[in-house]
C-alpha cells in the first residue's frame, strides 16, 4: 500500500473494482453458456434436443463472450505487467481457453448450418466450453495461492507445477459452478415438458450438491495449505469471508427455490454463487494482481508446490497499474460505454424472454 | 534450421499467420455486412418477395463469416499478452486502452445485435431489424476505428513521453495519441478497402448465377448492387490512397524508402514493377518515372527523400537505440524486396479492379438486354481474389515496412517479445494453429459455397411465413413470474405462405 491514498491510488482501486466487476458480468452470464455446452452431451441426445440447447444460448453467447474480451482489455489498459505476466506465463493453459474458446464460438454458429459435419461440431461444442470452464478455475486457483516470479516479473514456475492440489481443487470449483449454473439456465429456457428440462431440472440439483462438497474441500485445503503461507499483504481477506457467506446464502436460497420448482428465481439466486466467488477472488488478492511466492525448492522442479509469499516480487495494483492520465481517460470511457452495455444487454435479454418454443428451434434462426 | 530454435522468429511466424488468417475473415465481414444492410434496406423498403430472399442469403453468408472473424480475433486479444509481453509492458499505457475501448463500445454493440440478426427476425420489428443490420456493420466498422487506432500509433507514435527510467512510454495527449498522423488516412485507406471486396463478392455470386443461368434476378440485382457499391469506393481509393502515401512519406520515412528500393538519399521515383537487390542494393525498375513519388507525395518531382543507408544509422526519438545499435538488427532496414513487392502488387492489382468494374458493367449491361456474355461473367467470378490480394499485400506494406520496429523509432521488435515463452511452445501453438485454421477455413468455405449453390430462394426458412412463434412464453406463470404480453406480431411476413 502506498502511504497516502491519492487521486492515482483511488483510480488503482477502482479499476481493480471495475476489472472485477466485469469478470463478474463473464462468470454470471458466460457462465451459464459455458455450462450449457458442457451439459449438452447428457441433457440433450437427438439432434432436435441439441438444437434446444443451442438455441438456449444462441442470440446471447456472442455478448456474454464479450465481458471476458473487455476484462482482458481493461487488465491491459489499466495494469499491463499483469497482463503481460499472466498471459505470457500460463501460454499453453491460455492457449488451451483460446482454441476451446475459438471452437465453441464457431461450433454454436455452425451446427444448424452444416449437418455433415455435426458431430464434430457437437463435439467442438462440448469441448470447447470444457476447457476454459476448467481453465479458469485453475487460473484463478494459482494466482490466490501465488505463483513464482523472476525479478523481471515473469512467471518462471513451469507449466507442470500450475497443476498443483490448490490450482486444480479451484478448477473443479469453477467446472461445478458452470455446469450447475448452466443447468439452471436450461432449466429456466428449455421447452417445459421437454425431456431437455427434465434432465436439467435433475443435473441442477446434483451439481449443486457437488458444488457444496468442492466448495468444503477447497475451504479445508485454503485454510490448511494455502491461507498460512500468505503474507501481511492481503488487507482484504475480510472481505473474501464476507463473500463466502454470500455464496452460502445464494446457495441455499437457490436450493429452496429449486424444491419450489421456480426457475427463474433459482437462477437469480444461483448467480449470487458466481458473484461471490469472484468476491472471495478478488477480497484474497487485493492489493495484489499477481501474488508472488517463493520456490521452495529453489529450482524450477516439475509439479512444486510454491511455497511462502514473496511479497517483494508481487505485482500489485500500486506497482503495476497505468498512469494517472490514462486511468481517468479509461474511466471516462467507461463511464460512456457501460451505460451503453447495460442496454444492450437489456435490449437482447427482453426481446428472447421466455421460454423458447418448439418451433423457434426447427428454424433455428436461420 | 536455425529458426525453430529463434522463438523471436516464431513469435513473428505466429503472429504473421494469425493476423493474416483473421483478415481474410474481417475485410468480408465488414464489406458482406454493408452488402447486407443494403439488401435488408430494400428489403424494408419494397417488401418485395425478392428482396427478402436476398436479405436472407446474405444474412446467412454474413453471420458464417462473423462468426469466424469474432473467434479469431479473440486471438489478436491474446496474442499481445501472450506473445508479446514486453510489447505489452512497455506500450500498455497507451495501447491497452483501445482494445478495451473496442471491447467495450464495439464488441458489445456488435455481438448484441448480431444475435438479433441472427435469431430476432420473427421477435423485433420490421425496422428494429433493419436497425439491427446497421448497427451491426456500425459496431464492426467502430470496432475497425479502434483497432486501427492501435495499428497506427504503432506507425506513427504520438502523445506520449518515456518514463524517467527509460522503461516505458507515458500518454501524455490521448487525443494526440489516438488520432496521431496515420490514423485517419489508414481508417479510410483500409475500410474503403473492405467495402471494395464485400462489392467484389456481391458481384460475384450474382455473376456466377447469370453464367449458371439460375436465380437470374437475383445474380441481376447482386451484380448490380456490387457494381454500384464497387464503382464509388475504388474511385473513393484514390484520394484515401494519396492520405495514406502521403502520411508515410512524412512519418515514416524508412517505409517510404522500402517501398520503392531506395538505398541513397534524393527524389524517389515511381515504377510499375522492379526487383530490389539488397546484397548488392540495386533496384531494378521496369517503366519508371523519376520522381514520381516524391511528385505523388509532395507534388514536386524534386523532393528529395532519405534513402535506406541514412537511415539504418538514424538516431530515433528515443535513447536507448543509437545508429549502431539499431543497425544490429536486420540491418537496421525493413526487408527490402519485400516490402517492395507487396506495394507493387498492390497498386499493379487496384488498376485490375478497375478492368474487373468494367467487364462487370459491360456484363449487367448486357445482360439487362437479354443476352448473357458467359465469358465475362466467368472473371467477375473470380474477381474477389483481387481486393484479397491487395488487402494482405498492402498490411504487408504497412507491417513489414515498419520493421526492424514494432513501434516505428522507439521499440524494436526484438524487445517486445515474451522473454519465456520458449521455442517448443510456440512449435507447438504454431502447429496448433494451422491443423485449426485449415479446418475452420474448410468449414467455412463448404458452407459459404453450399449457401451461393442452394441459392437465394432456398435461404428462407420453410417456416418463415407463418405466424410468430413464441408459444409458451407465459404458460406457467409459477415459473415464469415476470409477467409479459405476448409476443407483439410483427408484420414482417405478409406474403403467403409458399408465395416464394
Amino acid at each position: 500500500m502506498p502511504a497516502v491514498i491519492d487521486a492515482h491510488a483511488v483510480l488503482q482501486i477502482l479499476w481493480f473494482l471495475l476489472i472485477s466487476v466485469l469478470l463478474v458480468g463473464y462468470f454470471i452470464l458466460d457462465g451459464f453458456d459455458l455450462g450449457s455446452g458442457i451439459l449438452s452431451p447428457f441433457v440433450a441426445k437427438t439432434e432436435p434436443e441439441k438444437a434446444i440447447v443451442r438455441r438456449a444460448i444462441g442470440p446471447i453467447w456472442d455478448g456474454n463472450e464479450v465481458w471476458l474480451l473487455t476484462a482482458g482489455g481493461a487488465l491491459f489498459a489499466a495494469f499491463p505487467p499483469a497482463y503481460a505476466t499472466s498471459f505470457s506465463g500460463f501460454y499453453l493453459a491460455i492457449m488451451l481457453v483460446l482454441f476451446g474458446l475459438i471452437f465453441r464460438a464457431i461450433a454454436i454458429e455452425y451446427a444448424a448450418r452444416d449437418a455433415k459435419w455435426r458431430k464434430f461440431w457437437n463435439g467442438a461444442f462440448f469441448v470447447g466450453s470444457l476447457l476454459p470452464a476448467l481453465l479458469f478455475g485453475a487460473a484463478i486457483g494459482n494466482v490466490i495461492q501465488g505463483v513464482v516470479l523472476n525479478s523481471h516479473g515473469d512467471y518462471v514456475g513451469g507449466f507442470f507445477s500450475l497443476l498443483n492440489p490448490f490450482a486444480l481443487l479451484c478448477a473443479i470449483m469453477g467446472l461445478v459452478t458452470f455446469i450447475a449454473h448452466g443447468a439452471s439456465w436450461l432449466c429456466l429456457k428449455a421447452p417445459l415438458e421437454s425431456l431437455v428440462r427434465q434432465r436439467a431440472i435433475k443435473m441442477r440439483s446434483m451439481f449443486s450438491i457437488i458444488q457444496l462438497v468442492v466448495f468444503v474441500l477447497v475451504s479445508v485445503y485454503f485454510f490448511l495449505a494455502v491461507y498460512p503461507q500468505f503474507g501481511s499483504d492481503r488487507i482484504a481477506m475480510p472481505v473474501a469471508f464476507a463473500a463466502a457467506a454470500v455464496c452460502a446464502v445464494g446457495w441455499v436460497l437457490a436450493r429452496l427455490f429449486m424444491v419450489n420448482r421456480n426457475d427463474l428465481w433459482a437462477f437469480l439466486a444461483g448467480c449470487l454463487i458466481p458473484v461471490a466467488l469472484i468476491g472471495i477472488t478478488a477480497g484474497s488478492l487485493f492489493p495484489n494482481l499477481i501474488p508472488a511466492a517463493m520456490n521452495p525448492a529453489g529450482v524450477v522442479t516439475y509439479f512444486f508446490v510454491p511455497g511462502a509469499a514473496d511479497t517483494a516480487s508481487s505485482l500489485t495494483i500500486f506497482n503495476s497499474s497505468n498512469s494517472a492520465y490514462t486511468l481517468t481517460a479509461m474511466t471516462i470511457i467507461t463511464c460512456i460505454g457501460l451505460p451503453l452495455v447495460l442496454l444492450y444487454h437489456i435490449v437482447i435479454y427482453r426481446t428472447f424472454r421466455g421460454r423458447i418454443a418448439e418451433a423457434d428451434v426447427e428454424t433455428g434462426g436461420y | 534450421m536455425d529458426i525453430l530454435s529463434d522463438a523471436l522468429m516464431l513469435s513473428r511466424l505466429q503472429f504473421a499467420l494469425v493476423i493474416i488468417f483473421h483478415f481474410l475473415f474481417v475485410p468480408l465481414s465488414i464489406g458482406l455486412g454493408l452488402i447486407t444492410a443494403l439488401m435488408e434496406t430494400r428489403h424494408y423498403r419494397s417488401g418485395d418477395p425478392k428482396d427478402k430472399a436476398a436479405t436472407h442469403f446474405w444474412a446467412k453468408i454474413f453471420t458464417t463469416t462473423f462468426a469466424i472473424g469474432v473467434a479469431t480475433g479473440i486471438t489478436m486479444e491474446f496474442s499481445f499478452g501472450t506473445n508479446w509481453a514486453d510489447y505489452a509492458r512497455y506500450v500498455g499505457d497507451i495501447f491497452g486502452a483501445p482494445l478495451a475501448a473496442e471491447a467495450l463500445l464495439a464488441f458489445f454493440l456488435e455481438s448484441v445485435f448480431l444475435g438479433i440478426v441472427l435469431f430476432g427476425r420473427k421477435k423485433v420489428s420490421k425496422k428494429f431489424y433493419l436497425a439491427s443490420t446497421w448497427l451491426v456493420f456500425g459496431g464492426a466498422a467502430l470496432s475497425a476505428l479502434w483497432i486501427l487506432i492501435a495499428n497506427s500509433w504503432m506507425q506513427t507514435p504520438a502523445g506520449f513521453e518515456i518514463a524517467a527510467d527509460g522503461s516505458r512510454a507515458i500518454l501524455n495527449n490521448f487525443w494526440a495519441a489516438a488520432f496521431n498522423p496515420s490514423t485517419v488516412p489508414r481508417y479510410l485507406h483500409t475500410v474503403d478497402s473492405l467495402l471494395i471486396l464485400g462489392s467484389f463478392c456481391a458481384m460475384a455470386v450474382g455473376a456466377w448465377y447469370l453464367k449458371k443461368g439460375i436465380n437470374i434476378e437475383h445474380g441481376k440485382r447482386f451484380v448490380k448492387t456490387g457494381l454500384i457499391v464497387g464503382i464509388v469506393t475504388v474511385v473513393l481509393m484514390l484520394p484515401f490512397a494519396h492520405l495514406q502515401a502521403t502520411a508515410v512519406a512524412e512519418e515514416q520515412p524508412s517505409k517510404l524508402a522500402a517501398m520503392e528500393g531506395q538505398y541513397q538519399d534524393g527524389a524517389v521515383p515511381l515504377s510499375l514493377f522492379g526487383w530490389v537487390d539488397d546484397a548488392t542494393q540495386t533496384t531494378h525498375t521496369f517503366i519508371s518515372i523519376p520522381g514520381g513519388t516524391s511528385f505523388l507525395a509532395s507534388w514536386n518531382f524534386n523532393t528529395p527523400y532519405p534513402g535506406l543507408n541514412t537511415l539504418k544509422h538514424a538516431v530515433t526519438s528515443f535513447a536507448a537505440y543509437d545508429g549502431v545499435k539499431l543497425q544490429s538488427y536486420q540491418g537496421g532496414t525493413p526487408p527490402v524486396n519485400l516490402t517492395f513487392q507487396a506495394y507493387h502488387l498492390m497498386v499493379a492489382l487496384y488498376f485490375l479492379l478497375i478492368v474487373w468494374l468494367i467487364l462487370a458493367g459491360v456484363g449487367l449491361k448486357k445482360a439487362n438486354k437479354g443476352k448473357i456474355n458467359k465469358v465475362l461473367f466467368g472473371f467477375v467470378v473470380f474477381g474477389p481474389l483481387i481486393p484479397f490480394l491487395c488487402i494482405q499485400s498492402g498490411w504487408l506494406v504497412a507491417e513489414v515496412g515498419r520493421q526492424p520496429w514494432v513501434v516505428y523509432n522507439l521499440l524494436l521488435t526484438a524487445d517486445g517479445v515474451s522473454p519465456i515463452v520458449s521455442s517448443p511452445e510456440l512449435i507447438i501453438t504454431i502447429l496448433l494453429f494451422i491443423i485449426f485454421y485449415v479446418i475452420l477455413f474448410i468449414a467455412w468455405l463448404r458452407i459459404v459455397l453450399g449457401l451461393i449453390k442452394r441459392g437465394p430462394e432456398a435461404a428462407v426458412p420453410a417456416s418463415a411465413s407463418d405466424e410468430p412463434v413464441l408459444i409458451a412464453a407465459s404458460a406457467d406463470p409459477v415459473v415464469m413470474p415476470i409477467n409479459e404480453a405476448p409476443d407483439t406480431k410483427t408484420p414482417d411476413d405478409n406474403e403467403p405462405k409458399g408465395g416464394e
